[in-house]
């Protein structure tokens, strides 16, 4: 069963996240910022991070930045998912290390294309 | 109001002669919930009154709103992905090598809808197109519905659109944006040309193909009118061409004159003719 960690302040956008990566049959653990999910990451080594931008603690750009930096056996793919839908955010956020980018408000529909495009559908 | 009956067959045989749509009983709910706002449109208190009205004579402006209310524009981009796939993998580098000699590869998109999939194919030879430095790529996109095309031409798509089946890299190298609308960049808009055109219609204006797109459409015909609408395909399709259905569809029952190239699904070539 692929894994997903869940990345994002909001308590609900967690419980709707998880709605759907489960319903895709994805195991999924939750973190409500970045450090958090640094923290699961070294030891779950989740297939994919589904990732807000703006969080306390630390923001989920610089969370992207410190994951490309650890030594891992299997990088993650990382999806963002996030109120920042600027141009310009998407482009840094790639530039960063993102592999896809939903603009919130999003959907199961939004977030399973983003899975088959990146083949862990 | 329920229709009679008598109604929902006359104006289920209206709308196959007018664009060749199947209607069965069970898609009475499709004329209701698409056909009422015509009604109230044209000042008719419901749809026995519109029926009425089409009884006495089906006046031309008010079949052709019929006619693309009935239709199903539902599209996304790089829809099934396999058929992008299959276009780079394997038709793409075998088509250009057959055609060193022309230097042109021509693509129809028969059931263009909103603009998703030949903008998709669009993209898909932009990224191939430094492997095939001399060959020119037109696209023609077609749809019965004028409206849809016109959407199609803009190239606008909204938020959630563009989060179906597109990926973002190619978002943001592809389309500007305007608020939360994306527009395809001009040098991609320009590669699709759009035509109305009733697939019941002879397409012989738009001369021969070397891959016809009619994914998701034939399913809605039934199968003297599938058969009609393959004959022609096959008539504009050239010799060593490709036709791509939709995945959940085949040539099967409807044409012998194709077969499917080894690895690929859905994607047929003619039999030599």
């Amino acid at each position: 069963m692929p894994s997903c960690l869940l990345v994002d302040d909001s308590r609900v956008v967690r419980i709707v996240a998880r709605k759907i990566f489960e319903d895709l049959h994805f195991s999924c653990d939750e973190a409500e910022n970045g450090q958090e999910a640094l923290d699961k990451i070294a030891v779950e080594s989740p297939d994919v991070v589904f990732l807000d931008w703006n969080m306390p603690v630390m923001s989920g750009i610089e969370c992207v930045v410190r994951i490309r930096s650890m030594t891992l056996f299997k990088q993650p793919k990382v999806i963002f998912c996030t109120t920042e839908n600027d141009f310009g955010k998407i482009t840094e956020a790639l530039t960063k290390g993102a592999d896809e980018y939903i603009m919130k408000p999003f959907d199961g529909d939004a977030v399973k294309s983003k899975l088959a495009i990146l083949g862990l559908l | 109001m329920t229709l009679l009956a008598a109604d929902f067959e006359f104006i289920a045989k209206l709308i196959h002669q007018k664009n060749g749509l199947m209607l069965t009983p069970e898609k009475e709910y499709l004329l209701e919930t698409r056909l009422s706002p015509i009604a109230r449109k044209w000042n008719l208190s419901d749809l026995p009154a519109l029926v009425r009205k089409l009884r006495v004579f089906a006046e031309p402006a008010l079949l052709e709103e019929i006619s693309d209310a009935m239709t199903t524009n539902e599209t996304l981009f790089f829809r099934d992905l396999k058929p992008f796939e299959a276009l780079k993998a394997e038709i793409l580098p075998k088509l250009c090598a057959a055609r060193k000699g022309t230097k042109r590869v021509r693509i129809w998109c028969a059931a263009a809808s909103s603009g998703q999939e030949p903008y998709s194919i669009a993209i898909t030879l932009l990224e191939e197109k430094h492997k095939y430095p001399d060959i020119q790529f037109e696209i023609i996109g077609t749809d019965i519905n004028k409206d849809i095309l016109k959407r199609a031409e803009e190239g606008i798509y909204t938020q959630f659109e563009v989060q179906r089946g597109l990926p973002i890299q190619l978002l943001v190298k592809y389309f500007k944006q305007d608020g939360d609308r994306w527009q395809i960049k001009d040098e991609l808009r320009r590669m699709v040309q759009y035509k109305v055109f009733n697939l019941l219609q002879d397409p012989a204006q738009f001369g021969q193909f070397d891959i016809i797109f009619c994914r998701n459409v034939l399913i809605y015909f039934d199968i003297a009118t599938k058969q009609k609408i393959v004959e022609r395909l096959h008539s504009r399709l050239a010799h060593d061409g490709y036709v791509v259905l939709g995945g959940s569809e085949a040539m099967l029952g409807i044409s012998e004159k194709f077969t499917v190239p080894a690895g690929l699904r859905s994607i047929y070539t003619p039999l030599s003719k």
